[in-house]
């Protein structure tokens, strides 16, 4: 993208003021807090606490087999947010780790170092198992490495192959189902005590589609003009209990069918989403976004964004454990088939041009004026062709595309300015475009 | 060391010297003459290009495709087009191969095939499909899962696709007698790379590693008996050479699977008084660390078996219960290596991630080790001169790194 258009000066939208916060947020809030609780008393209660990561991540099981999931992406953002993770990296830099890779890994690392003490304050209990479902990026396999040496405790590791054309071949479904039913299952059930009952399982995937169903309305309202929702910034809190501990459990129905009826109710209002600064006004810009976004200056970088009116009705990110709204949903008629098929699915685990298809489908349905990456330095996994998204989307679509970078929770890699400077031309692009087209 | 780019006039380059030349001259083609040349040696035949570090050469070879190691542009090429592509803080080898692509260098390639080594290499497939769409290419997935019945029989899989997926554009069906004769040459050519690493090992003055180093270079560019058959000869040539001891300190050299330093960097840890005894450079052709079973009932089988059962440790490998670093441990006995020098591709994540595990269990031995970063177009090697000279300087002096 130009970046060498002049700075304009355009006054930023009006926000009204915040409301009182959504009940589905602080539902969500207690949630947390309920199960950072039990963690922080696990081992009093004799809970076994399994670590594990977002992407393909196997919480139905879990919570069949009453196990306790962490997850160290999860903790890794917190610390972003909570300004911490800038002192975890240099503690595990120091330690040896190269400044070239995935922060997430350090500052997981560096917190690991510094006590472990997680996003409500409270020591996290170490893990009895680390459950590595490796969905999407080969960091993981290097970050369960890491963690083995310093817990010693055991690991199963779940092989999720890639899908570089975008299709689920019967091999790659027989490969991950044969895993579970031989090593994870039995290595879960060994460390629970008790055997799997299925039924408790498919009550669990049941509860999953449920949420699912929602989850997808929740996204799909963005298609109204003005958007309800913020499919980025906001969606970041959207996807918080479907993602982690909570999917599959009947407090994640609740929460979804909350979510959905406020998204409903903002339609009938004709209102935008909440914004840090309060609920947003004019909707200038409808934007799809691809990468994660940044933690350490959340609230700024989504105010760059609300304050010129720019809402992001689609985004990859919200996609990066479950993609649902191209029609999957768990399936307990087929407990360990739908679990295969959800690891494989998820975002990541796609291969670059169906993201591109993809990208250029939200592009399309969600009548996006421009379509922008934040391509962060950790992760090669997000990252590596991006550029060449760029281009194949700019070509197919017709639609401008923006390119910032930044990090996930390296502030060193977030300046504000620079990032503001880039918007603020793409923006001014968008414009230019609109004015060509209309002429 | 033998040095075989220049020669004085008049002088006649013994035997080792001319196949080292040959080596040479066919590992810095970038234009692939010698895959052209094959080629046209055999109509019909079909040239695969790979990245680093494995693939099952064999399973090409056996239904007549030449697999074609292809190891980006070193320093040899500028990035004009390849950089536009990628950011900055992203290793180089997807850049230059990129260049190569797009600037006709791989033309005479009839399929590239993109082995799960790490997240580059797997989007870089992805790239490759939306840049040459007409072209073949192909994501490898090498199991991570390495019980028989579940990664191995996936792997086997995955095998029997892409033999089938190249034979519906031109390559022969699979056939398993003609498996068992590629298995055959590849372990012909593993033995004959299993001798000159003795030799370097026992006598590192008469067969320096960056002399192994372009003889093995220029194995990925030719089938695997006329390989082996190249090596044996250059071995019996090479035992043959007056040499002289020098009193070096012996490393092992470890993180440069896949992105190669320049061969000058490899020489200048020698100058600077290190024997390199053992690396993982050009990986994919020690990968599979046995022989592979040729007289197997079943030789895909076989062939899918020796990748779970005999596969190097390295870091695109998972290691779930086994110790890590324990294998590097066990290659600095082995060799009766002295120390470790640790070499990765800056932003190569595989690598970098593995090193401080490596470096932890190097400590805990005693072992002294020493790491730089480079890139294939790295031109300066100063620092890495006084950091190697030091570091080889210190562990002669001491036995360790002061
Ligand atoms: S590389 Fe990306 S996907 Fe992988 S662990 Fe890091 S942030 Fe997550
Ligand atoms: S150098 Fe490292 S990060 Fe780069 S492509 Fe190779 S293995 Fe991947």
């Amino acid at each position: 993208m130009s970046t060498a258009l002049p700075v304009r000066n355009r006054p930023a939208v009006s926000l009204r003021p915040a409301t009182a916060k959504d009940s589905s947020q602080e539902r969500q809030k207690q949630m947390i807090a309920d199960h950072y609780e039990k963690l922080a008393h696990a081992k009093e209660n004799g809970q076994k606490v399994v670590y594990t990561f977002v992407p393909g991540n196997l919480t139905e099981l879990l919570q069949s087999l009453d196990l306790l999931p962490v997850l160290p992406e999860i903790n890794a953002l917190q610390s972003g947010m909570r300004q911490k993770s800038a002192g975890y990296i240099a503690e595990a830099e120091k330690a040896g780790h190269s400044e070239d890779v995935c922060t997430y890994v350090k500052c997981d690392i560096g917190m690991l170092k510094s006590g472990n003490f997680g996003p409500t304050g409270t020591k996290l209990p170490e893990p009895d198992l680390l459950l590595l479902s490796y969905t999407g990026c080969f960091t993981f396999l290097k970050w369960f490495e890491l963690l083995r040496e310093e817990y010693k405790c055991p690991v199963v590791m779940l092989h999720v192959p890639y899908q570089p054309d975008g299709v689920i071949s019967p091999e790659m479904r027989e490969y991950v189902v044969n895993q579970l039913r031989d090593e994870v299952i039995p290595a879960l059930e060994k460390l629970s005590g008790k055997k799997l009952d299925m039924d408790k399982l498919k009550h669990h995937l049941d509860l999953s589609k449920q949420a699912e169903d929602d989850l997808v309305k929740v996204w799909e309202s963005a298609k109204h003009k003005p958007s309800p929702i913020d499919g980025y910034f906001g969606g970041v809190y959207y996807i918080g209990p479907i993602f982690t501990a909570f999917r599959g459990s009947q407090e994640a129905v609740e929460y979804y069918r909350e979510l959905r009826s406020e998204c409903e109710a903002r339609i009938l209002r004709n209102e935008g989403p909440q914004t840090p600064d309060g609920v947003m006004g004019e909707q200038r810009y409808r934007l799809v976004v691809e990468g994660p976004p940044n933690w350490t200056s959340f609230p700024d970088f989504w105010r760059m964004f609300a304050k010129e009116g720019a809402v992001v009705v689609a985004s990859t990110y919200t996609r990066v454990g479950g993609l649902y709204d191209t029609g999957f949903r768990h399936d307990s008629s087929q407990p360990l088939e739908t679990m295969a098929d959800y690891c494989l699915g998820c975002y990541t685990n796609l291969g670059l041009p169906t993201r591109v298809d993809l990208l250029e489908r939200y592009i399309r349905e969600y009548e996006a004026d421009g379509f922008l990456i934040n391509s962060v330095k950790s992760c090669n996994s997000f990252s590596a062709g991006q550029l060449l998204m760029l281009r194949q989307l700019e070509q197919r679509t017709g639609v401008p595309g923006g390119f910032i970078e930044s990090d996930l929770v390296d502030p060193r890699y977030f300046s504000k300015a620079n990032i503001e400077n880039r918007l603020q031309s793409y923006f001014q692009m968008i414009d230019a475009r609109r004015l060509r087209v209309s002429a | 060391m033998t040095e075989t780019t220049t020669q004085t006039p008049g002088f006649t380059p013994d035997r080792a010297s001319q196949i080292l030349q040959q080596a040479r001259a066919m590992m810095e083609d970038l234009h692939l003459g010698p895959v052209q040349r094959w080629k046209a040696a055999n109509p019909g035949g079909m040239a695969i290009g790979y990245m680093p570090i494995y693939v099952p050469r064999p399973l090409f070879e056996a239904i007549g495709c030449l697999p074609v190691t292809i190891f980006g542009g070193g320093d040899q090429i500028d990035i004009i087009r390849g950089d536009s592509y990628f950011q900055s803080y992203i290793c180089h080898i997807p850049r230059s191969t990129i260049e190569l692509g797009l600037n006709g260098h791989l033309n005479c390639l009839d399929g590239m095939v993109f082995p799960s080594l790490c997240d580059v290499i797997r989007n870089l497939g992805g790239m490759w499909k939306m840049l040459f769409p007409d072209r073949w290419s192909s994501y490898l997935d090498l199991p991570q899962n390495f019980a028989l019945h579940l990664g191995g029989k996936f792997y086997a899989q995955e095998l029997k696709r892409i033999a089938r997926e190249l034979h519906e554009r031109g390559a022969k069906a699979y056939d398993p007698e003609a498996l068992r004769q590629a298995i055959r040459n590849e372990n012909r050519r593993r033995l004959a790379i299993n001798v000159l690493d003795e030799l370097r090992r026992n006598e590192p003055w008469r067969l320096p590693t960056s002399d192994v180093y372009v003889l093995l270079r220029a194995g990925g560019l030719m089938p695997a008996l006329e390989h082996a058959q190249m090596l044996e000869e250059f071995a019996d040539a090479v035992r043959a050479r007056p040499a002289r001891p020098f009193d070096n300190v012996r490393v092992v050299l470890v993180g440069a699977f896949c992105e190669q330093p320049p061969l000058d960097l490899i020489r200048t840890l020698e100058k600077s008084g290190c024997d390199i005894v053992d690396d993982d450079l050009q990986l994919g052709l020690r990968y599979i660390e046995s022989a592979i079973d040729a007289d197997a009932d079943d030789p895909l089988e076989a062939l899918a078996n020796s990748f779970i059962q005999y596969g190097a440790a390295t870091a695109s490998r998972y290691i779930g219960t086994a110790e890590k670093g324990a294998a590097l441990l066990e290659k600095v006995k082995v060799t009766k290596a002295d120390g470790v020098v640790f070499a990765a591709a800056s932003f190569c994540d595989p690598a970098l991630l593995d090193q401080p595990m490596l470096e932890a269990a190097l400590e805990r031995a005693g072992v002294p080790f020493t790491a730089f970063k480079f890139s294939e177009n790295t031109g300066q090697f100063q620092v890495i001169r006084e950091q190697a000279g030091a570091f080889s300087d210190s562990v002669k002096l001491w036995g360790t790194v002061q």
